[in-house]
């Protein structure tokens, strides 16, 4: 089985989120970069497939220059090798375009993805991608199997969960339950050593024109203070919810 | 030009989000000019769209849709968008409608904006609000295409009502056998109780609580206020609680009414997920947890004394304001 990861490089979790060049862009000083937590389960779920089922996996991203030090994790974990797509990511559908390119170029039977991505929220890209391949698709994937040709997945849905099965090629968009988080693997020394000898194969973009902008930023509006209500006065609150925010 | 909006609806039922999509389909239409055209599947009435400025609806029942398939639906959509000249497409932020999503906007040739949570500005360009930075930033979006795809954010626009003389007609989309590749072997469904896509209170509890077994305070309060029970990260990643009621960064958003947390002391991973609620409450022993600095009410205590008279006091409103 071939896989394909597809890896976006967001900023880690704790970063303050500040705008550059009147608020056109993100501001990445002093921002540390990280492979997107949902990739990151997806790509620990590909080590299963790879060290239980033989799978070659390969790991994408779209981006320029500054994106190698992710993808170079993502080999130190474990992956064969990787691919960047030279072009800066402006929206989902030209980043699933580019991917589209990469995915056809190596014949993939799996290709996992994120739900989402934590900067930008489009949540977009994996399904574009697997219509523009014309693959099946399994978005909020929680858990993955593959016999042979055919996947069984769970998939969350609003209040519950689902199982579904299509058969490859697939791509599916993946989150936390893909693997437990006290699996997630970490790059050791010799993972690291030996990431720097596997091949990163940077490729050209196809250019495609993207469909959205993104014009302008804006953080939220400073909130209020806090109400203080005492422990022994919950009446207050409840008056409060009810009157004030009308909220019960 | 035309507005159509999908109107989810469950065993039959409109959702309550389809009102809010159809409310939020009426206001695009007249910052545009033209009509809302509502499509649903397999619901059994639709009256009620004509409260929300729906102007005709197009109802497709077909028992192959019985269970949810994002391509199929998609499909249905995409006809239903072609028939109707659809200039723009509203969706929900439902997890089926955000997995339908980048299926459509493939098939319509249109741009598709997410967590969009107000009305489009028109003026040159057609550009969209919408969360990003998992709710620590929003962005505006120009969408270039013919025809567009708005997802709208749960709760972002509310109910408007505004009626509309409605007409009805049956739709019938062509599906082949390509639609229906993926097979849905089972739903395993929590029915009796809201989820927190759905919910409009949602009770969040976090490592304070200390141990599984306390949680039954939390079910109660949720009990009594109608709500959906949460948890932070630590509290699922220990198996305290099912990895699905896991809210934040990582976990699912919360766009609900109202937020109350107990013990969580408001990591910004956390905060980032449930930022869009209107109203958050923090129960929490430390005055210190950043919960406060996000809250719109606290109460600085033991949440094992607190929670308990809360709940008996919210059960003497309701049978007050019943
Ligand atoms: C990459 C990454 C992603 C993450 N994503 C998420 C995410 O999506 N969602 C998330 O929730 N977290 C996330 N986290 C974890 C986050 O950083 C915090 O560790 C977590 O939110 C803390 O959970 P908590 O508030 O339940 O526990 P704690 O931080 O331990 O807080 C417990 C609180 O309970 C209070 N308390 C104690 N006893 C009582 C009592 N008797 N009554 C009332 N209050 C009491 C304490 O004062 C304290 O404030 C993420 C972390 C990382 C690194
Ligand atoms: N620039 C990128 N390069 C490679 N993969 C990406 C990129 N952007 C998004 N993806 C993939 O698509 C998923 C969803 O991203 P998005 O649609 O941007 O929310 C991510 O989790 C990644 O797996």
């Amino acid at each position: 089985m071939k896989i394909l990861v597809c890896i976006s490089h967001v900023p880690d979790t704790t970063s303050k989120i500040n705008f550059t060049e009147n608020d056109t862009k993100f501001d990445t000083n002093g921002v540390q970069f990280v492979i997107n937590p949902n990739d990151e389960f997806g790509l620990t779920r590909a080590m299963w497939f790879k060290e239980k089922q033989g799978a070659t996996v390969d790991v994408v991203t779209v981006g320029d220059k500054s994106t190698e030090p992710t993808i170079r994790k993502a080999l130190a974990i474990g992956a064969d090798s990787a691919i960047r797509v030279d072009a800066e990511p402006l929206d989902g559908f030209q980043v699933a375009k580019e991917l589209a390119k990469v995915a056809q170029d190596g014949s993939y039977d799996l290709i996992i993805a994120g739900r989402e991505s934590i900067d930008y929220n489009g949540g977009m890209v994996p399904g574009m991608l697997a219509k523009l391949i014309g693959a099946n698709f399994i978005n909020t994937c929680v858990s993955l199997e593959v016999e042979d040709d055919k996947a069984t997945a769970v998939r969350e849905i609003d209040g519950g969960k689902e199982t579904l099965t299509a058969n490859l090629p697939l791509v599916i968009g993946g989150q936390k339950g893909l693997v437990e988080e006290s699996d997630l693997k970490i790059p050791n020394m010799r993972g690291i050593m030996m990431a720097r000898k596997k091949p990163l194969k940077v490729v050209e973009p196809v250019a495609e024109t993207p469909l959205t902008k993104a014009e302008k930023f804006e953080k939220p509006a400073p909130k209020g203070e806090v109400k203080l209500v005492d422990a022994d006065n919950i009446d207050e609150l409840i008056d409060l919810l009810h009157n004030e925010a009308k909220a019960i | 030009m035309s507005v159509l909006v999908y109107t989810e609806s469950e065993n039959g039922k409109l959702k309550k989000a389809a009102l809010e999509v159809a409310s939020y389909a009426k206001a695009v239409a007249d910052a545009i000019g033209g009509n809302v055209t509502a499509v649903s599947i397999n619901s059994d009435n639709n009256d009620d769209l004509a409260n929300y400025g729906v102007h005709k609806s197009l109802e497709v029942s077909d028992e192959k849709l019985q269970k949810f398939n994002a391509d199929a639906y998609a499909e249905v959509i995409t006809q239903a968008a072609k028939k109707v000249d659809a200039k723009v497409v509203v969706i929900s932020q439902s997890a089926n409608a955000k997995y339908l999503a980048p299926l459509l906007s493939i098939n319509l040739n249109a741009a598709y904006a997410s967590n969009v949570v107000d009305v489009p500005k028109t003026d040159n360009e057609f550009t969209v609000e919408r969360t990003a930075f998992t709710n620590k930033a929003f962005n505006h979006t120009s969408l270039s295409t013919d025809v567009k795809i708005l997802g709208l954010s749960n709760n972002a626009f509310g109910l408007k009502e505004s009626k509309a003389e409605m007409t009805k007609e049956d739709f019938s989309a062509e599906l082949g056998d390509d639609h229906f590749k993926i097979n849905v072997e089972s739903v395993d469904k929590n029915t009796d109780k809201v989820s927190i896509a759905d919910a409009e209170v949602v009770v969040s509890g976090g490592r304070g609580l200390k141990d599984p077994k306390n949680w039954g305070m939390i079910e109660d309060l949720a009990d009594v206020l109608g709500a959906a029970t949460a948890c932070s990260k630590p509290v699922s990643d220990m198996g305290w609680r099912p990895h699905s009621e896991h809210v934040g960064q990582t976990g699912k958003p919360v766009a609900s009414n109202l937020y109350i947390a107990i013990g969580i002391s408001g990591a910004i991973q956390h905060l980032a997920g449930i930022s869009a609620s209107k109203t958050k409450v923090v129960i929490n022993t430390d005055d210190e947890a950043p919960f406060f600095k996000a809250a719109d009410y606290g109460i600085v205590g033991d949440a094992f004394e607190v929670v308990p008279k809360l709940i008996e006091k919210l059960k003497d409103f309701k049978a007050n304001n019943a």
